[in-house]
């Protein structure tokens, strides 16, 4: 088995051969490591974008709006990733974020992982019918884990999750009134005697 | 009284950084003290008459075990290299995380022995191989086959039996990634399993050289005293391998130089000293120049450092007996004073290691800050501004931003991986091929090109706009953040400049690490010995904390 840490080094390594500087070369390596952390298949994603990086020309997007099309190339998903990354406490702002035309988009979510856990917000990317919910970098959650490696999706959306919970009011109050059978009813005197505060209020 | 941790401008120099020493914080030291408790067994010995064959040696505590496996080979004379070219070595050594099963052995000896082009697993933790120094290993073995413990003289010139070629850990050919570790209080330190995997080996080459004479002659041959075991290490050749290291990791290095700089400000902000941590102090002291007057070297640049050392003990031997007084308040302060004042760097940090020995009270708790969570850092803060960036340079990057990179000689070297062995090496800029595969190792001259970047940029622009165009410089963007946040996490020198002293960078780790008797053999590696005096195997639950002073 490869380690991450050997992942993450050949990766680096990798990218700087096909022309990305080292800084940048840094952060793909870091992102192969963490999406085959999470099991999502990194390093072939990387390796088929890389066997075509040199021959095909990729729309480099520098300042990303909320519609971001490009009819005859498709998105670099490092480029767009590093903006995505770069920018995010303004992207932020935005309701929703779309590209048309992307690129190996699982390259993407790395950055958009990354990108949650510095936003403190969870993160949804559709990429064409697949789903993929990025939480703070801890979990990338989706409906597909199969054939994940994808050469180009037609449209890659992204949106950002208001802090909000998963379950209703009334669930809440239901565990909440469960919970309440670990504490102990008060007697007159415990009442008196086990607060450790003082016992007159106006002293 | 509140004293300030040493200037990194002067500490993080590489003159000073290649004087340090051994300390209490040093990792071999800290390893034994955590595994004292622990429980030693020799859980396999299958060696042949001449030596070869497998051994399992173990640590235990409660349900946890660590496994060294090794395998002992037949090695032709005209094959054994310290080199990292080479293929075949004397011995082949694999740390084992927990039992290791018969299947595993099987498929480890297929492997270890092969380094490099072997494969290992998530199960192993490190990967070591090491080469018998020849001198010492037959007149062992000749001496214990007649009966006879060997020469003083000889085994002091060389001081190991073995010398390790290279030690492996953290993922490298499929060991162990650090994060399956992480949770383990007992490896909660830097290298520990790498100092484990060393003094486990030092305990094999005792037991190897016992076998093979007890095999020679069975009547007539003994035992390699104890006290003469102990006075033998592990060796270890040392090359450029190593030096990037403490540029690639800068948080680490912080921690490191961090634990030792709070110890010794600590120290110096003690009122009043107790007689018996003066006398440990002191008894360090007596007790150096019989252990520098070991150091053996042939390299002229450390014989004369060694030679200044010994001068500068002498001095301050004098100084503590005709001039100062220990009775005074904050002695420790005024020793220091006076030694950055008097001595030379050599002898300025031996000092700081021995005022560090009496107070493991101090010292201990900074041993558990040596580690680095290296990934919370890594994101840069986009949102801060070109003013931010500005006045990081300008503070934490003082003396480099006011080198001239267009005179040759502050950019006569590069740093680049070697095809063959993909190992870290240097070469002239102007006479060699290969400058545009260089490492991002070029620290200060790519912090002053992105100095000479954000000259013209508006203070108000934040960070993610200015990589829009300048990706080429996110590498260091991306350290001068960090940078701001540890103070000693920067080398203070030019890496490419025709003065570098790479030994210097070696020194500084392996000075971390416990090494002792620095032999430089050219400006580019060096031979050390780790674990000369220390306790035994048996003996670990009686360590002396002072045993590097003994």
């Amino acid at each position: 088995m490869i380690s991450l840490s050997e992942i993450d080094t050949t990766c680096k390594r990798a990218s700087k051969a096909v022309g990305f500087s080292w800084g940048v070369a840094e952060e793909i390596g870091k992102n192969m490591r963490l999406l085959e952390m999470f099991g999502i298949p990194g390093v072939s994603n990387l390796l088929g974008y890389f066997n075509i990086y040199k021959e095909n020309n990729f729309k480099k997007i520098s300042l990303i709006s909320d519609k971001n099309f490009s009819e005859s190339k498709p998105f670099c998903p490092i480029v767009v990733g590093l903006n995505f990354l770069d920018q995010i406490n303004s992207l932020n702002n935005l309701k929703e974020i779309n590209f048309k035309n992307f690129a190996y988009p699982i390259i993407f979510l790395p950055f958009a992982s990354r990108a949650s856990e510095i936003i403190g917000k969870k993160i949804i990317v559709n990429i064409d019918d697949r789903k993929f919910i990025l939480s703070f970098n801890h979990t990338i959650l989706t409906n597909s884990i199969d054939n994940l490696k994808i050469e180009n999706c037609n449209s890659l959306s992204i949106n950002f999750l208001d802090n909000k919970n998963t379950f209703s009011h009334n669930d809440w109050n239901d565990l909440y009134e469960l919970s309440k059978k670990t504490f102990v009813e008060e007697t007159d005197s415990l009442k008196i005697s086990s607060a450790g505060a003082g016992l007159t209020d106006n002293d | 009284m509140q004293i300030e941790l040493r200037d990194p401008n002067i500490i993080m120099k590489l003159s000073r950084l290649g004087s340090f020493h051994q300390s209490k914080i040093s990792f071999l030291r800290s390893f034994l003290e955590e595994f004292k408790n622990w429980e030693f067994n020799r859980d396999l010995f299958d060696l042949d008459e001449n030596g070869y064959g497998e051994a399992v040696y173990s640590l235990k505590k409660n349900k946890r075990i660590y496994s060294l496996i090794c395998f002992a080979n037949a090695l032709s004379d005209d094959e054994r290299s310290d080199r990292v070219i080479a293929t075949k070595w004397d011995a082949a050594f694999v740390l084992h995380d927990g039992i290791p099963t018969k299947k595993d052995i099987s498929r480890l000896k297929i492997n270890v022995p092969k380094q490099e082009v072997g494969r290992v697993s998530y199960k192993e933790l490190t990967l070591s191989r090491a080469n018998k120094s020849l001198r010492v290993f037959n007149h062992v073995v000749e001496s214990l086959t007649n009966g006879k413990q060997p020469n003083n003289k000889i085994l002091s010139d060389v001081g190991y039996l073995y010398r390790t070629t290279a030690v492996y850990g953290s993922g490298k050919f499929g060991l162990a990634d650090r994060f399956r570790l992480k949770n383990r209080n007992e490896i909660n330190g830097p290298f520990r399993l790498e100092m484990m995997l060393v003094y486990l080996i030092r305990q094999f080459t005792f037991d190897q050289v016992n076998h093979i004479a007890k095999c020679k002659n069975p009547q007539k041959s003994i035992q390699l005293d104890d006290k003469v075991s102990r006075s033998l290490g592990i060796g270890n050749s040392t090359g450029l391998g190593m030096a990037p290291f403490i540029v690639n990791h800068p948080t680490l290095l912080n921690n490191w130089i961090l634990a030792r700089e709070k110890s010794l400000k600590k120290i110096r902000e003690i009122k009043t000293i107790a007689l018996k941590d003066k006398e440990i102090f002191l008894n360090c002291l007596s007790n150096s120049y019989k252990n520098i007057a070991s150091w053996n070297t042939d390299s002229d640049f450390q014989k004369k450092k060694i030679n200044q050392l010994i001068v500068d003990l002498k001095k301050l031997n004098q100084y503590l007996k005709s001039e100062f007084d220990f009775n005074k308040n904050y002695p420790f302060n005024e020793l220091y004073l006076w030694i950055e004042k008097n001595l030379n760097e050599e002898c300025i940090e031996y000092t700081v290691s021995m005022m560090m020995e009496p107070y493991s009270e101090i010292v201990n708790p900074y041993i558990k800050e040596m580690s680095s969570d290296e990934e919370k850092y890594f994101n840069i803060p986009t949102d801060r501004t070109i003013s931010d960036l500005r006045n990081i340079l300008e503070n934490k990057y003082k003396e480099i931003i006011k080198i001239d990179f267009s005179k040759k000689e502050n950019n006569q070297n590069f740093w680049f991986i070697s095809k063959n062995k993909e190992e870290p090496r240097i070469a002239n800029r102007y006479e060699e091929q290969g400058h545009e595969l260089e490492q991002p190792l070029a620290i200060a001259r790519d912090i002053k090109k992105l100095y000479q970047k954000i000259f013209t940029e508006k203070n108000s622009l934040p960070i993610g706009k200015f990589l829009i165009n300048n990706n080429e410089l996110r590498h260091v963007v991306r350290r001068a953040f960090i940078v701001e946040k540890f103070p000693y996490a920067e080398i203070q020198d030019n890496i490419i400049g025709s003065k570098l002293v790479p030994i210097d960078m070696l020194r500084l780790k392996l000075s971390f690490f416990g090494a002792m008797k620095f032999d430089p053999r050219s400006d580019k590696w060096l031979r050390i010995t780790m674990f000369q005096g220390a306790p035994l195997a048996k003996e670990l639950n009686n360590l002396n904390e002072h045993w590097m002073y003994n």
